[in-house]
């Protein structure tokens, strides 16, 4: 079984009770359709476990398959030089049709992003090399498409549909507590 | 499969409709030589567009990556188009499946090679395979550590 690597740490974004027993590590891409459809499972999942789930989102944009994928995922780093990761992440998923430049720089006025600065991040080499950081380190977990889902560190090769997903989540849970 | 250790048995396949491609020619590069069922089918197309966004990963360790399928040189041709691939496919056509099943990964039953990896060093020597499960997508994991243990042996 692929294990994560490396472990959630410091560079990541991470939503919900840090100290949750249940850690969930997505590998996605935002210009994927799969991802898309995992964006609002993922939502209603955390809604159903609440503080017994942290949520964690890496990038692997697959660029000659999504074009825009890449930029999107530096469009999401930028936004989180202003705090604002996760309101980028989900706004992107929101509106996935259109990731052009143009409606990134709409998306970024939207959730209230300096845009100006938002401009010039944007430009900054770093993003650039963490997202193919994220991807390196997908590579090495053994990441073989998008979306692509760790559990505690562990590959879920499994089903993740709502109710599938929610109930793997809830049995692991019973294990560990 | 052929164990580690072996010479990889030479080739020479059609990686476009004018062009052949012989393993020899690459020489002094680590392969990567990727078997698999069939262009367009959704595991295949996922393995294959993942090895693709990996170009640079692969070149960092001076490797390059080699799909092999019993498909033609035009259904090739189409499917890289399709996908941008930037590496080659290989047509083991006629006699079909000659290459893979000399790699000991042709699948009688179905008439296709099976998803099997093999990375073959600089000097032609396999050093190490893997054969996935059926409809399994193998990742890149694998490949990336054989990779890694190859250039620290040096």
């Amino acid at each position: 079984m692929s294990q994560l690597h490396p472990a959630v740490n410091s560079k990541d974004y991470i939503q919900g009770n840090h100290s949750a027993s249940l850690e969930l590590v997505e590998y996605g891409d935002y210009q994927c359709p799969y991802c898309g459809r995992a964006y609002p499972i993922i939502k209603k999942i955390q809604q159903k476990l609440g503080d017994d789930l942290k949520f964690v989102f890496r990038n692997f944009p697959l660029s000659d398959m999504h074009p825009d994928a890449f930029n999107a995922a530096i469009a999401a780093e930028a936004a989180a030089m202003q705090n604002k990761f996760w309101e980028m992440h989900d706004i992107i998923f929101e509106n996935q049709q259109e990731l052009d430049g143009e409606s990134l720089f709409v998306y970024a006025d939207s959730i209230g992003l300096d845009v100006e600065r938002f401009k010039k991040d944007i430009q900054n080499d770093a993003l650039v090399a963490k997202v193919e950081q994220d991807f390196e380190s997908g590579v090495r977990s053994g990441v073989n498409g998008t979306p692509s889902f760790y559990i505690n560190g562990e590959k879920y090769n499994g089903d993740w549909e709502e109710h599938a997903f929610t109930e793997y989540l809830k049995s692991q849970l019973e294990v560990i507590k | 499969m052929l164990a580690p250790g072996t010479q990889a048995p030479e080739f020479e396949l059609h990686s476009t409709p004018d062009q052949k491609l012989k393993l020899n020619d690459l020489r002094g590069k680590k392969i990567v030589l990727a078997f698999y069922p069939a262009d367009w089918s959704p595991v295949c197309s996922d393995q294959m567009a993942l090895y693709n966004e990996m170009h640079k990963m692969f070149s960092k360790h001076n490797a390059q990556v080699i799909g092999v399928s019993v498909d033609s040189k035009w259904c090739h041709l189409a499917f890289s188009g399709d996908r941008k691939f930037h590496f080659p496919l290989l047509a083991d056509f006629e006699p079909k499946g000659a290459i893979s099943k000399l790699y000991d990964v042709y699948d009688e039953k179905e008439g296709e090679s099976q998803r099997a990896l093999y990375v073959i060093d600089e000097n032609g020597i396999i050093r190490w395979s893997y054969l996935s499960p059926k409809g399994m997508n193998p990742g890149a994991d694998g490949i990336l550590n054989a990779l890694e243990e190859l250039d620290k042996s040096k």
